[in-house]
């Protein structure tokens, strides 16, 4: 979902004329502001949860979806989805990565196109060919990272592309400012909208997102994960803000991983999992645990090539290991022949965490033991010698070297290994770079073929033989298997399995619950940057796992 | 799974031999082009072919090629250094100063080079320990490093070196072949040893080709880079005692626009504008190619403005087509 061209000029200009002054909204406002919106304060929750369900049983879903497929090459992305969003009234989208909710908002925006079903729109079957075509018919997304412009102030970002204009054709400023001070008023934000976006918080931002989706007069709009970048604070200023677009009729999409702010502001739940939806309703007729049955339910772990490994004596002893930001209060031990995952939501400080134990960011406090001795590790150059390795999340970022050869990546940490007295010894660099690569099935025309021409799975082997070629002791795997084909993951699984087998202590983040079930003889999970949960291997279950990662207390 | 019923690919090391290889390189069309020159000067002029004309010919480009056999590295990690010219003025301004001081042959070099590695030093830190980014720090240090040689001269000249100090730039090794040239010849064999031989050049290619994923991948980037900056500090006070000693004075306008010479000089050799790749071969004959065409207009006494409006042209042009020969390389290859 990034760089969605809806923040583009063209469907701005092409959206129909500039925006009302705000007084003439007032009316359209007054129906839904009059039975929810002001009463939100007064009313108690199952007041509320009575006057929304008969507000939508009367109502018309203002965009319907029905039997809606959508096959990638391999992949079944969704198989017959329906979903109806109301005016009024915000629909909770749940589901585990890779469920298909990013298909469907795709879908929703106009970026895919269904293979398969209905969309319709105030009860008129359309369809959406370009993103333009969405954003015309009133679908707006908030995105995490809102595609906003960071140089322009507040109110261009606003009326980007429809503009008031004066009788000289020329943007008139006044107008504009006050127009956005208006909206932005509307959205429940009241600083200056001459001030350049750049020096908003995040939060702020998408209240500029907002108020650009009211600006277009937004019928749909859709919020994918909004709160994962947010302060606690930044979260409550959110939830207020989705009131007030439900009390102007919008219909909305809250995609979200967290329960606690579903259950806190959806009036309705659809579940998707392996691109089905596998059920939906209101959310006050609903139990949590019902919720996360159904998001998991089946049976995990059985395809997964874990091998049973006699787990050896601790290797890595990690304690106290705090960050000013990021993480809290981290202790585990690791062993020979074991594979630890964690499990958390995105934003958990996983990998923040990784990171510092080679060395990227720098902990407040804390001390990591290797094999009994205790370890300072300033640099990532540090780490590699000590024999801690980490396969970063970003594979594009972090680990490929697009532009060099497959075998100058896959040797790179190694040089000093491959070369005599600092010369390079391209000899031994090819005859490294063949064995690990050869191991993890590789699949290129030539190991001197740059590592950009090959697929994602593919270039997730090379970055991974590359760690290996260290020789490391430890190996921390970051979503080793994020956005790769099943061919690769298995692959990357059943290696992991043997590296584990044959003595190697592996560390695995993953935010895929059948992953970390299938792999890890011993799971932590993570939240808000601290440990909130460990498990054992014959303990778990992916209920536990959700609960500890969301928040959720056992007796709820 | 798919271990079990497919062994393990046999990847080839490489798919097309040497000989392919280069044929298909930037430099090869390089070395035609320079060869096209040579012929196009020689049929233009009795005069060219003339050893010590040819000789004569090669001050045109040494001393711009020692700064760009340092700036390509520093290129190719992704950075730029537009003070290099800059240096040179004031290296020449401290060796004058320290003539009128008194100051003998052996100590006048040890003053060029020392300037030379501590205006390396200051962009480095800037760059490296700051996070500045090299193209701001480096203009910055472009108009600061002149502006000192013009405050310390004002509009005079130092003039005045000892005899001796002149042997960089005037003297000859043997037979034709001039101390600046040798001294080219040494540096590009030295350079390209370093870049394409060594585990530095290596991470010089990965950190312009991925500085994160180079970080992550255990390279000391911070280090990297600082010792790309001193060594175009350093290149350039060399280059500043070659140019001093052929000149024999010091003007505080002395190598004024040479920066854009030399990056253009990189930029032909092949280097990506970009960062990431590039060869030393390909800037030698980068050089060549911009001293023997100097030298042709010269000998067909074309005026100087009409050389200015040629650089212009070639920068432009050595920008477009690499990136033009790429596109048609890829066409090849499909």
């Amino acid at each position: 979902m990034i760089g969605r061209p809806h923040a583009t000029s063209e469907w701005q200009a092409a959206n129909g004329p500039p925006l009302p002054a705000s007084g003439e909204r007032v009316g359209v406002r007054g129906h839904f502001a009059d039975c929810c919106a002001l009463d939100v304060r007064h009313t108690n929750q199952a007041e509320l949860n009575l006057l929304q369900d008969q507000t939508t049983s009367r109502m018309k879903p203002a965009i319907a979806l029905e039997g809606i497929s959508k096959s990638f090459p391999g992949v079944k992305a969704l198989s017959d989805v329906s979903l109806s969003l109301y005016p009024g009234s915000v629909t909770a989208l749940v589901g585990e990565n890779g469920a298909g909710k990013s298909t469907l908002v795709k879908i929703l925006t106009g970026i895919y196109q269904p293979d398969g079903g209905s969309i319709r729109v105030a009860d008129t079957e359309t369809t959406f060919p370009t993103a333009l075509s969405a954003a015309r018919a009133g679908v707006t997304a908030i995105h995490q990272e809102t595609v906003l412009f960071d140089e322009l102030s507040v109110a261009e970002n606003i009326f980007l592309g429809h503009a008031p204009r004066n009788r000289f054709g020329l943007i008139d400023w006044k107008k504009l400012n006050a127009d956005a001070r208006a909206l932005l008023h509307r959205a429940g934000a009241d600083f200056d909208p001459t001030i350049r976006l750049r020096d908003l918080g995040i939060a702020k931002k998408h209240l500029v997102a907002i108020a650009r989706a009211l600006s277009v007069d937004a019928r749909v709009v859709i919020m994918d994960e909004p709160t994962a970048a947010l302060s606690h604070k930044e979260i409550h200023e959110l939830y207020a803000l989705v009131e007030r677009l439900k009390a102007d009729g919008k219909a909305i999409l809250f995609i979200s991983h967290k329960f606690d702010e579903i259950f806190r502001i959806a009036d309705r739940y659809t579940v998707f999992r392996d691109g089905t939806m596998v059920g939906e309703g209101m959310i006050a007729d609903v139990a949590q645990d019902d919720l996360v049955r159904m998001m998991v339910g089946r049976a995990v772990g059985s395809v997964y090539p874990k091998k049973d490994v006699v787990i050896g004596e601790p290797v890595l002893t990690v304690s106290g290991y705090r960050h000013p930001t990021e993480f809290e209060d981290i202790n585990f031990e690791l062993r020979r022949g074991e594979i630890l995952g964690f499990y958390g939501l995105v934003g958990a400080g996983r990998s923040e965490f990784m990171q510092s134990l080679i060395g990227i960011t720098r902990p407040s406090a804390g001390a990591i033991r290797l094999d009994g001795e205790i370890l300072v590790i300033r640099s990532p150059s540090e780490a590699i010698r000590s024999g801690i390795v980490y396969v970063p999340e970003e594979r594009g970022r972090q680990g490929a070297i697009i532009g060099l050869p497959i075998f100058q990546n896959v040797t790179l940490p190694s040089l000093s290994r491959t070369s005599r007295s600092g010369f390079l010894k391209l000899a031994n660099e090819f005859a490294l770079a063949r064995e690990y690569t050869s191991r993890l099935d590789l699949r290129a025309a030539s190991l001197d073929q740059d590592v950009g021409t090959l697929s994602g799975g593919n270039q997730q082997k090379v970055v991974i033989a590359k760690w290996l070629a260290t020789k490391p002791k430890v190996i921390i795997l970051d979503e080793p298997t994020k956005g790769i084909d099943i061919g690769s993951k298995a692959a990357v699984h059943a290696f992991m399995s043997e590296l584990a087998a044959q003595g190697l202590s592996v560390i695995m983040v993953s935010s895929e619950i059948p992953e970390i079930m299938g792999m890890s003889d011993r799971v932590i999970v993570m939240r808000e940057g601290r440990i909130a949960g460990r498990f054992e291997r014959n303990e778990l279950t992916a209920e536990k796992l959700v609960r500890a990662a969301a928040g959720i207390t056992e007796a709820a | 799974m798919a271990e079990t019923h497919l062994s393990p690919r046999n990847i080839p090391d490489r798919l097309e031999g040497r000989s392919a290889r280069l044929l298909k390189s930037w430099e090869s069309l390089l070395l035609v082009v320079a060869c096209l020159i040579f012929l196009g000067n020689s049929f233009a002029s009795p005069y060219f072919l003339d050893p010590w004309n040819l000789s004569d010919a090669t001050f045109n480009f040494t001393e711009k090629a020692m700064i760009a056999f340092a700036m390509a590295l520093v290129i190719i990690s992704g950075e730029i250094d537009l003070s290099v010219a800059s240096i040179i003025a004031l290296a020449s301004t401290a060796m004058g100063y320290a003539v009128q001081l008194g100051f003998d042959t052996p100590a006048l070099v040890v003053v060029g080079l020392s300037v030379g590695l501590l205006c390396g030093i200051v962009n480095g830190l800037l760059i490296t320990g700051l996070g500045l980014p090299s193209i701001v720090v480096t203009i910055g240090t472009m108009s600061l490093f002149r502006g000192l040689s013009f405050i310390i001269l004002g509009d005079q000249a130092f003039t005045g070196y000892p005899d001796s100090f002149s042997w960089f730039g005037q003297g000859y090794v043997w037979w034709v072949f001039s101390f600046e040239f040798t001294l080219f010849v040494a540096l590009a064999i030295v350079y390209g040893v370093v870049l394409h031989k060594t585990n530095f050049g290596r991470a010089v290619y990965a950190i312009g080709n991925n500085q994160t994923a180079a970080l992550f991948s255990g390279i000391r980037v911070g280090r990297v880079k600082f010792t790309l900056f001193l060594l175009t500090g350093l290149m350039a006070g060399l280059a500043s005692i070659c140019l001093t000693s052929r000149l024999g004075s010091t003007r505080p306008s002395i190598a004024l626009g040479w920066e854009l010479e030399v990056v253009t000089m990189v930029v032909l050799g092949g280097v990506s504008i970009l960062g990431g790749s590039g060869t030393i071969p390909g800037v030698v004959l980068a050089a060549l190619i911009m001293g023997m065409v100097t030298f042709g207009f010269g000998l067909l006494n074309v005026p100087g403005i009409v050389m200015s409006i040629f650089i212009g042209l070639l920068l432009i042009s050595v920008i477009a087509l690499p990136i033009l020969w790429r596109r048609a390389r890829r066409r090849l290859a499909h």
